[in-house]
């Protein structure tokens, strides 16, 4: 049996003498698309520090890719929260994948009509295929600072994915981008988990756009967090656990979940938070 | 129509089209990364802190071409710490300001204090492009090939560090070592680059061709390859001239570069409106 992507069992995070979140315990399988929800300051992003090994665990037990946190960071595709690239950015999108492959790479890049450069050709060939992958071959050629914030993000994932990672990372990926946006790029990651089996961690504010295209959910709060099909943790039951105040969701009538009761100001998970 | 055969005619003019060619070279590279960077103010600021660098050699009396790589080496030592990552621009550019007017108010106190250099103040901040021995020519091919030969060996980190600074430390690219050395390797390419041009005008060489290009081409090596050319053309384009006219070559140069800059902008504009009109048909 191939090892989890992600296992943490009661694991606890400390920073500065304060824990963050205690006991959580969840599996990421390979090729599961899992989101991880929570309000701000939960400690969302203090799991993806865990699991790429930039925070060593205060206890509990923690294996990524079937190793400690941190050992296989080249197996996994990282995509940082961000802003976008601004229209002086003058650089094509296909250059910015072609980096996420050899960017790391030192030593004079040379031209693949030179004889005997034959790394580049296939290089190249998997730079085109795995733009084709996330559909952006129609602009990968543009300057990314004169691109959409949904066509950006296709190509960030790409730049993610070129080096064929089994574990995926996304932290907020989809704030910029408007609901539909979303549902696409959610839409797009679900497809690519599927077919080239990687295992995909996304942090979210919303979960209703994103919903449909979800195996699991990780929902992160009162220092302390609850994982499941989305059903079962975005429930009036699991929620108030998690707050240990009363809380109610209730699914409008479109399909949308809205929690109500949260200790922190109103989180409507419909909302797009500035 | 003049004889262009005369231009080679005097050693002087032969060692100005050298070193213009050297010096090009080296500034169209390093300035394209440098735009690409977004460290153009802390690459002016280097620039001036050129001229008390030199102007400071000359007072204390030990060879001015020390004083531009001490200085410009020092100044990018200061800078480092307010340039980061290479995207933002918050709070650094005051921090960076405040070092060019410092520079600046030095290079004044010690033209004060040194009278005798108040003659070559023009060859500081203007340049003396047409004093150049072959000794000179020598030691800017050497410094101008070792800038080059760091920016190719590390041209895809820098690159992948300039613009995607985080997923690039993620994937282990030494970011911050990547960014001082940088900003080393800018220091000595103007330090050289000074001593021909001035101060005041390696900027044109820096960052206008390394402008235009970025405005014609997003592909890095078609765009490097532009800034070269660019480079190249007006600063022997700017020394001819210069030759058959009586105004100086670093205005030629300036006036050149800066006429492609707004040719290629407006190139471009123009190219899409044509776009829009043929998409709305």
């Amino acid at each position: 049996m191939t090892p989890a992507a992600v296992q943490l069992e009661r694991a606890e995070a400390v920073i500065g003498g304060r824990s963050i979140w205690r006991d959580v315990s969840l599996t990421v399988g390979e090729g599961e698309f899992v989101s991880v929800l929570g309000p701000n300051g939960a400690g969302k992003s203090t799991l993806l520090k865990a699991i790429l090994g930039l925070l060593p665990l205060a206890a509990g037990r923690a294996e990524v890719l079937g190793d400690r946190p941190g050992a296989h960071n080249e197996r996994i595709g990282y995509l940082p929260q961000r802003h976008g690239f601004d229209s002086s950015t003058r650089v094509r999108g296909a250059d910015l994948v072609r980096l996420g492959l050899d960017g790391g790479r030192w030593g004079v890049p040379l031209p693949s009509w030179l004889p005997g450069v034959n790394g580049s050709h296939a290089a190249g060939a998997r730079v085109r295929e795995v733009i084709e992958l996330v559909g952006a071959g129609s602009y990968a050629h543009r300057s990314i600072g004169d691109l959409s914030g949904g066509e950006q993000q296709r190509l960030l994932i790409a730049a993610a994915l070129v080096r064929r990672p089994r574990l995926l990372i996304l932290d907020e990926p989809l704030d910029s981008l408007d609901l539909p946006n979303q549902s696409t790029v959610a839409a797009l990651l679900q497809r690519i988990c599927r077919s080239e089996r990687v295992a995909v961690l996304l942090v979210a504010h919303d979960v209703n756009p994103i919903q449909p295209y979800l195996d699991r959910v990780v929902y992160f709060a009162g220092g302390a967090a609850a994982a499941g099909r989305p059903e079962e943790v975005i429930s009036s039951q699991t929620l108030s656990r998690l707050y240990g105040v009363p809380i109610e969701v209730l699914r409008a009538s479109d399909g949308r979940l809205v929690v109500v009761g949260q200790p922190e100001a109103p989180h409507v998970h419909t909302e797009r938070h500035a | 129509m003049p004889d262009l055969g005369q231009l080679f005619d005097y050693q002087f003019m032969v060692n100005a089209l050298e070193a213009g060619g050297v010096v090009a070279v080296m500034a169209a590279v390093v300035g394209w990364f440098m735009v690409v960077r977004r460290q153009t103010f802390a690459g002016h600021t280097l620039s001036v802190i050129a001229f008390p660098g030199a102007a400071g050699a000359a007072l204390a009396g030990i060879p001015v071409a020390w004083g531009y790589y001490a200085a410009c080496a020092l100044g990018a030592l200061v800078l480092s710490p307010a340039v980061r990552g290479g995207r933002s621009h918050s709070s650094e550019s005051a921090v960076i300001g405040t070092v060019q007017a410092v520079g600046l108010a030095c290079g004044f106190l010690f033209v004060a204090l040194n009278h005798t250099v108040l003659n070559g103040l023009d060859g500081i901040l203007f340049g003396t492009f047409l004093g150049i021995d072959a000794g000179q020519v020598t030691t800017l091919a050497a410094v101008a090939a070792a800038t080059v030969g760091l920016i190719a060996l590390a041209a895809r980190p820098l690159l992948f560090a300039s613009l995607d600074a985080e997923v690039a430390a993620a994937t282990g690219v030494p970011v911050r070592a990547l960014g001082l050395a940088f900003l080393l390797v800018l220091g000595l390419a103007v330090a050289a680059t000074a001593q021909i041009t001035g101060s005041l005008l390696v900027f044109t060489l820096l960052v206008t061709p390394a402008a235009t290009a970025q405005v014609l081409t997003a592909r890095p090596a078609a765009g490097l390859a532009i800034a070269v050319g660019i480079a190249l053309a007006v600063t022997w384009t700017g020394l001819a001239i210069a030759y058959y006219s009586p105004y100086p070559v670093g205005f030629w140069i300036t006036s050149l570069s800066f006429a492609l800059y707004v040719l290629a902008r407006v190139g471009r504009a123009l190219a899409a409106r044509r776009l829009r009109r043929v998409a709305l048909a």
